[in-house]
């Protein structure tokens, strides 16, 4: 936008060369009128809305230190001996992905510079994503109008997960070979399909020579083209139904409070990406990632132990660690529950956030839109059960790692899986009801505050000699933030007998759904907000203080 | 000739005989004898049993039996062979504690190396084992890394992990870490096979071979091992990079994006 007209150089007949461009190209693009209706465009302020800017940049960073690898890194399992830099590796027979990477490693300049900000970016990337998704989650921002933009989220986590695996998977090395073979095996377990599969997506047997040049194309091509895609529209969405916000005084429902695009937000996003940037450079500049060379090369006769995925996979290995070896076999076939049971639960899982928006919104029957975030608290149930989805999560990454558990805590594994076993049915039910009852505290003390004010902490001795503590009430605009939340009340199902006095049948889902609603708002799960009637009652004197 | 011959009865001949053939001896046990046992004279070797004897009565034998036999705290050590002795103690492993929990810790080595040897001479005076490894046999000389990472992958990281940081096996027992064990007890270790660890005699695993497995864990497990990505962070793998990469990537990042939101540009000042 560098064009600044006055209305003296117009008088001369030529506009300046900046201009004539802008003009040139607004005719061709029509930019005027997309940066009149954008350049403006107002962003609330908040650290928890960078969250999403952190994935945003840090996928930046992986395409652009992706692209760079790809000019070194060459996709083929043909098998050379290496004669590279790395002593300890000499003369071994390997595949020519292991090769590259290693000669990416020690013989390409800045090579294993990039090739750790790529990774740690990756790690980075997925662990941001995991958070926003929570942020959003947890502040029901994906009510209507977002449920779609809540979905195109959650597909950019799963098929981050996907590419990160295909990513790591490429060097051909002992640890990630083991991870494919994992994976493999998960596939096998399906039934009836799972050796078809198998055969398919590695060209024959178990590891054939096939599947680094597959991933390969998977990983630089197909999936990131499906994210860019998918992000592109997120923030399309994003842009479209403005960001939200939390309560305040002077925020609704239908305004946006905060500062606008150009230039406050252009300049700190700006800044923001080079800092994020600069803080994964120098993580990778500090901290090794996936040393490849002292894992060598992949080879099915070897393995090693601590072989664990990438973060982002480790829900999915907790699962098959923690599930005991069970099988059925039937007319020589195995269903191998061990593995499929445990597969079955990564979609399950996974899927249950997924579709959350669209149970709530079921449960509310609500169908208005919603800019103004909740503060968790006021979503006790909510919030509860999306503590207790991470504690599952969670509780599955300490299964996931329960060797390493072991060892450094002095532990037996066997100790530690059984804590995962039992943990993962008791730990989220535990979080769930510990949770809840925080919020409602929670929701009591802001009752308190608003009725009776903030405590000052300071003793006042009556003439008496009582000793009270001063309280403060509290401003206009914090009683507004305090008050602002809706409260819902449950759905009941309503009369069964109409004015004929004909009953009518009511539906299982009807009644589920009263149930679920009475869980959720109803007497147990909500503090009643104060009412002005409340405050002025309390306030007027006429209450006991 | 005829002069030796003539002289084969003389009184002194048979002297003579058994003096050079003494020499004779001599000079091919100084020659073909292991240097080891070249110095080690009878006495001083009985020696080292009766010391080692009464060293065992005192530490070993409320486990292992008055005679080595074995009771039901203490396997039997007949035949283990000088090399586990000097591995078991010489790493502090031995004498265990009384109530040790699934496994003998690597602790405190109580015994100086000559009391470790005396007892080691009276454990193989029990039964043929294992000797003590010498220098050159687990020496780094001549030995390839390349082929002693190939053979570690192969038979020691599925417990070991990749470079030896040690892992996790069941009910609390677990492989030790190799990092800077003196490599005449990794060497004794693959020969011994001490507690959950199998053995690998020398037709399992030849001389060589050990050779190149110690080599290659000093090249990429000891104190003087490079990191050529910066920190290793433990050389565990993927679990304390996510660990890493949740606290100070994201971690900070989020502070980061905590700080940047706390400094907004202000319409107006107020």
């Amino acid at each position: 936008m560098s064009t600044t007209t006055t209305s003296e150089s117009r008088s001369r007949g030529k506009a300046p060369a900046g201009e004539r461009v802008a003009d040139w190209a607004d005719g061709r693009l029509g930019i005027y009128s997309l940066a009149k209706a954008n350049m403006r465009k107002i962003f609330p302020d908040h650290w928890s809305f960078m969250l999403g800017e952190i994935c945003l940049y840090s996928f930046i960073i992986i395409i652009l230190t992706g692209v760079y690898l790809t000019l070194f890194f060459h996709p083929s399992m043909n098998e050379v001996e290496y004669h590279g830099s790395y002593v300890p590796l000499q003369g071994q027979l390997m595949s020519e992905a292991f090769a590259s990477t290693l000669d990416i490693s020690f013989d390409v300049r800045g090579g294993l510079l990039i090739r750790q900000i790529h990774h740690w970016a990756a790690i980075i990337f997925l662990a941001g994503m995991f958070v926003h998704m929570m942020r959003v989650f947890f502040t029901g921002a994906f009510r209507k109008p977002r449920e779609i933009n809540w979905l195109f989220g959650f597909l950019l986590f799963v098929l981050g997960m996907f590419t990160g695996f295909t990513g790591y998977s490429l060097p051909d090395d002992l640890l990630s070979g083991t991870g494919v073979r994992f994976t493999q095996g998960a596939i096998l377990s399906v039934p009836i399909v799972g050796t078809y599969i198998s055969f398919f997506l590695f060209g024959g047997e178990f590891p054939g020579t096939d599947f680094v040049a597959r991933f390969y194309s998977i990983h630089i091509l197909l999936l990131p083209g499906i994210m860019l895609g998918l992000v592109v529209g997120h923030l399309i969405l994003v842009f479209y139904h403005k960001h939200t916000q939390f309560a305040g005084p002077g925020k609704s429902n239908k305004n946006v409070v905060g500062m606008p695009l150009l230039p406050v937000y252009m300049a700190k996003a700006g800044g923001f990406f080079f800092l994020v940037f600069g803080l994964i450079a120098a993580l990778a500049g500090i901290a090794s990632v996936n040393p490849i060379w002292v894992l060598g090369p992949y080879r099915p006769d070897q393995v090693s132990t601590g072989a664990q995925p990438d973060w982002y996979m480790g829900f999915a290995e907790g699962l098959v660690r923690a599930m005991p070896g069970w099988e059925i076999d039937f007319w020589g076939h195995t269903l191998v529950l061990g593995v499929f049971v445990p597969l079955v639960l990564f979609g399950l899982f996974l899927g249950v956030i997924a579709l959350y928006p669209f149970i709530e919104s079921w449960i509310t029957g609500d169908k208005r839109e919603h800019h103004i975030l909740d503060r968790p608290r006021n979503a006790p149930t909510r919030t509860a059960f999306g503590v207790a989805w991470v504690t599952g999560y969670m509780i599955m990454l300490i299964g996931g790692g329960n060797d390493i558990i072991a060892t450094h805590f002095h532990l037996s594994i066997n100790a530690v899986t059984w804590f995962v076993r039992i943990g993962f049915f008791a730990g989220p039910i535990l979080a769930f009801i510990i949770t809840k009852r925080i919020c409602l505290g929670l929701q009591r003390r802001d009752r308190d505050k608003v009725l009776h004010g903030r405590e000052t902490g300071t003793i006042k001795r009556l003439p008496h000699g009582e000793f009270i503590e001063v309280h403060e009430p509290l401003s206009q605009e914090a009683l507004h933030t305090l008050t602002a939340h809706e409260q819902y009340k449950p759905a009941e199902i309503g009369p069964t007998v109409d004015e004929n006095g004909v009953e009518r049948k009511v539906k299982g889902s009807e009644k589920l759904r009263a149930k679920l609603s009475d869980a959720y708002f109803g007497e147990d799960a909500q503090i009643p907000k104060p009412t002005v009637e409340d405050y002025k009652e309390i306030t007027s004197g006429h209450g006991h203080h | 000739m005829k002069k030796l011959s003539a002289r084969r009865r003389h009184p002194l001949a048979a002297v003579v005989v058994l003096l050079l053939a003494l020499a004779a001896t001599g000079v091919l046990y100084t020659a073909l004898a292991p240097t080891g046992k070249a110095q080690a004279d009878e006495t001083a070797q009985s020696l080292a049993i009766d010391e080692g004897k009464k060293l065992y009565a005192v530490g070993c034998a409320s486990c292992h039996g008055t005679g080595g036999q074995g009771t039901s705290d203490g396997p039997s050590l007949v035949g283990v062979g000088a090399a586990a002795v000097d591995f078991q103690v010489g790493t502090g492993r031995m004498p265990a504690a009384t109530s040790q929990g699934a496994q003998v810790p690597r602790k405190k080595v109580i015994y100086s190396q000559a009391e470790i040897d005396q007892l080691a001479a009276y454990i193989a005076s029990l039964g043929a084992g294992p000797n003590i490894p010498t220098k050159e046999q687990y020496g780094t000389e001549g030995a390839d890394i390349a082929e002693g990472g190939e053979l570690f992958r192969t038979n020691c990281a599925q417990c070991h992990n990749f470079t030896g940081k040690g892992g996790a096996l069941t009910r609390g027992k677990y492989a030790p870490t190799l990092e800077d064990v003196d490599p005449k007890h990794i060497y004794e270790a693959m020969q011994t096979g001490p507690q959950n660890m199998p053995s690998f005699p020398d037709t399992t695993l030849s001389e060589q071979n050990k050779k190149d497995i110690i080599a290659y864990l000093e090249a990429v497990n000891s104190s003087d091992t490079e990191s050529p990505g910066g920190l290793e962070l433990g050389g565990l793998g993927p679990v304390s990079e996510g660990l890493f990469g949740w606290i100070f990537g994201l971690g900070g990042l989020i502070a980061v994006a905590v700080w940047v939101a706390a400094r907004t540009a202000k319409a107006k000042k107020s």
